[in-house]
C-alpha cells in the first residue's frame, strides 16, 4: 500500500450541477501519495464543491472520485474514512472543551480510546494548542480555532488530507504560522488545500490547479505557472501634468502596450501595461521628470487573481499551452 | 450502532452540563409538584399520580420543541453537520443517536419524579400498575413530541424555526381530539385518532392498549425515519 506513486485522489470526468447551475464542469485530475497540491480559484470557482466531493459530503452529478481506490459513491464510508477534512467555516461546536471535541471527533472516526488519548498528545503538540485543553472552543482566537481544526483533521493520520482555505479570515501574524504548520502537516500527508490567495500556493504547493468557473484552466507546479504569467508588467504611475501630452509620450515609449488614465483630483493615475524585460520602473521617472512634470507617485501593480484568470483563459495563453 | 452511542452520549453530556437542563428539570417539577399536591389535598384523595401525569403532556408539548431545535438546525448553523456527514458515520447513526440522547433526557428529566410515587406508598396504598403505565404513557407520548421536534430540526438551520414548526404541529395534534367533538363521522374518527393527548389519557388509567402503543410507536417511526431521509436530502441539495 505505501508504493510511492500510488494515486491518493482520482477524479475522472467530475461534474457537479446545482438544478441547473453548473458548478463543476468535466475536472479531471490526480494526486499521488506524498503531494501537496493547490487548488486555486476565485470565489464561486467550485472549489468548495468539488472538495465536498472528495469528501463525501455531496455525490457527483456525472463522474468518478476515488480516494485511496475507494469510491466515494459505491463505497463512501470507507473513502470518509480515509480522508481528514477541514471545511472552509472551521466546524467546532462552541460549547465544547478542546480535548472533549477531539476526543469526540476520534471516537467518530472509529478510535478506541487509548489511541485517541495518545494522539491528542501528539496532535496538540503539533498543532500547540497545549494550554487550551480544557478550554471552551468558543472562547479561543480564530487562529486558535484553526488550529483546532487542524488537530481534528490530523487526528486519525488520515491518507488524505482536504483543507478549504485554511488560512481565510485569521490575521496576517497567524496566517504565517498556519501555513507554516500546513507545510510541517503537508510533509507526512497527502494533502490538497483551496486558496484564492496567490502567494500561498507557491509557497506550500508542489502542484497548482487552476480552476475557474468550474473548468480546470491550468494545472503545472507555481514556478512554471508564474513563469508564463509573467508575459507581461503592469506600472501605476501618478503624475501632476498635460493628460493629453502625458498620455501620448506614455504611448510612445518602447515595449509599452496600453495607458489608461483615472482623473484623482490633484493628479491623474495612469496604468501602463508593458511587456516584460522592458524594466520600466527604472527609467520611467526620470523620463518623466525630464519632461517637466510632478511625478507624484510610482509603483509597479502586482496582478490580481482575477487578471491572471483573465490571462489564462485568453486565447494566447491557449496557444502557449499548446 | 457504536457510533448511534457515542452520539447520544455526546449529546446528552451537552445537555445536562448547560444551565438549562436544570432550569427546565426546576420548572417541571415545580408544575408537576404543584398539580401533584393539589390532587392528593383534597378531602378524599386518591392514591394515583394521575393528577400530574396528564398536565406533564401539556408541559411535553411545550418542552419538547426547545430541547429538539437545536439538534440538527445548529450542527447545519455551525457547519459541523458537515464534519459530521464526512466522518466513516452513516447518516441514520447520526440522527438515531441525537434521538436517543433527547429521550434519555426525558426519562432523566421524569426520574426525580419518582419522589411523589415514594410519597404515595409513604402515606398511602397506591396500585403498582397504572403507576407503571403512567410513566410507559409518559415515554412513549414524550418520545412522540421529541420525534416531531427532531424532523423540524431537520428541515432548517434556523432553531428559532424548527421550535415553531414543531409546536405548531405539536398543538395542532394535541387539539384534534377537540375538533372531533364538534364533528361526526369519519372526520370525527379521524380527527380523534391522530390526536396526540387522546392515546394518552389510558395509559394514566392502567390500560395498556396495544393500539395506543402502536399509534406512538409508528409517530415515533415516521418522524424519526423522516428526518433521516431530511438529512440524507441535504447531500443531493
Amino acid at each position: 500500500m505505501s508504493n510511492e506513486s500510488q494515486t491518493m485522489i482520482e477524479v475522472e470526468g467530475l461534474t457537479k450541477l446545482y438544478g441547473d447551475f453548473i458548478a463543476v464542469t468535466n475536472l479531471n485530475f490526480s494526486v499521488k501519495r506524498g503531494e501537496i497540491v493547490g487548488l486555486l480559484g476565485p470565489n464561486g470557482s467550485g472549489k468548495t464543491t468539488t472538495m465536498r466531493i472528495l469528501t463525501g459530503y455531496m455525490p457527483p452529478s456525472e463522474g468518478i472520485v476515488k480516494i485511496a481506490g475507494y469510491d466515494v459513491l459505491s463505497h463512501s464510508l470507507s473513502a470518509r474514512a480515509k480522508i481528514g477534512y477541514l471545511p472552509e467555516t472551521v466546524p467546532l461546536y462552541q460549547d465544547m472543551e478542546v480535548e472533549e471535541y477531539l476526543s469526540f471527533m476520534g471516537a467518530m472516526r472509529g478510535m478506541n480510546n487509548n489511541k485517541i488519548k495518545n494522539r491528542i498528545d501528539e496532535v496538540v503538540d503539533q498543532v500547540s494548542i497545549g494550554h487550551y485543553l480544557d478550554t471552551h472552543i468558543g472562547k479561543l482566537s480564530k487562529g486558535y480555532k484553526q488550529r483546532v481544526g487542524l488537530a481534528q483533521a490530523i487526528l486519525h493520520e488520515p491518507d488524505v488530507l482536504i483543507l478549504d482555505e485554511p488560512t481565510i479570515g485569521i490575521d496576517p501574524i497567524q496566517v504565517v504560522e498556519t501555513r507554516q504548520l500546513i507545510k510541517e502537516i503537508g510533509k507526512d500527508h497527502t494533502l490538497l488545500l483551496s486558496t484564492h490567495i496567490l502567494p500561498e500556493v507557491s509557497a506550500l504547493c508542489e502542484r497548482v490547479l487552476i480552476i475557474h468557473e468550474g473548468n480546470l484552466v491550468a494545472e503545472d507546479t507555481p514556478e512554471n505557472l508564474g513563469e508564463k504569467l509573467r508575459g507581461s508588467e503592469k506600472v501605476q504611475v501618478d503624475i501632476d501634468g498635460p493628460i493629453a501630452d502625458v498620455t501620448s509620450f506614455l504611448r510612445s515609449l518602447d515595449g509599452i502596450t496600453g495607458v489608461r488614465q483615472t482623473e484623482m483630483g490633484e493628479f491623474v493615475r495612469y496604468v501602463i501595461d508593458a511587456r516584460s524585460g522592458t524594466s520600466l520602473l527604472e527609467s520611467l521617472a526620470s523620463m518623466i521628470l525630464q519632461q517637466g512634470w510632478k511625478l507624484l507617485g510610482l509603483s509597479s501593480v502586482s496582478m490580481s487573481l482575477e487578471e491572471i484568470f483573465l490571462q489564462l483563459t485568453s486565447s494566447d495563453f491557449e496557444e502557449e499551452r499548446e | 450502532m457504536r457510533n448511534t452511542f457515542i452520539i447520544a452520549k455526546k449529546e446528552s453530556k451537552a445537555y445536562f452540563s448547560s444551565p438549562m437542563a436544570y432550569v427546565i428539570g426546576a420548572v417541571f417539577l415545580a408544575l408537576t409538584g404543584y398539580m401533584f399536591v393539589s390532587s392528593v389535598s383534597n378531602p378524599f384523595p386518591e392514591a394515583t399520580i394521575r393528577g400530574w401525569v396528564v398536565t406533564s403532556t401539556f408541559i411535553f408539548v411545550l418542552w419538547s420543541p426547545v430541547l429538539t431545535m437545536r439538534l440538527l438546525a445548529e450542527e447545519q448553523k455551525l457547519g459541523t453537520l458537515e464534519l459530521l456527514m464526512t466522518s466513516p458515520v452513516k447518516d441514520y447513526e447520526v440522527v438515531i443517536g441525537k434521538y436517543l440522547a433527547t429521550l434519555l433526557i426525558l426519562i432523566g428529566t421524569l426520574f426525580p419524579t419518582i419522589w411523589y410515587v415514594i410519597l404515595l406508598y409513604w402515606f398511602g396504598n397506591p396500585d403498582l400498575w397504572p403507576l407503571l403505565t403512567s410513566y410507559l404513557g409518559l415515554i412513549l407520548f414524550g418520545g412522540a413530541t421529541l420525534a416531531i421536534g427532531l424532523l423540524a430540526s431537520s428541515l432548517t438551520s434556523n432553531q428559532v424555526l424548527a421550535a415553531v414548526m414543531s409546536f405548531g404541529l405539536l398543538l395542532l395534534l394535541t387539539l384534534t381530539n377537540k375538533a372531533a367533538l364538534v364533528t361526526v363521522g369519519l372526520s370525527a374518527t379521524i380527527l380523534e385518532e391522530i390526536s396526540l393527548t387522546a392515546h394518552f389519557d389510558d395509559f394514566a388509567r392502567g390500560i395498556v392498549d396495544i393500539g395506543n402503543v402502536t399509534y406512538y410507536l409508528s409517530v415515533i417511526g415516521i418522524f424519526v425515519f423522516s428526518a433521516i431521509r431530511s438529512l440524507e436530502s441535504r447531500r443531493w441539495r
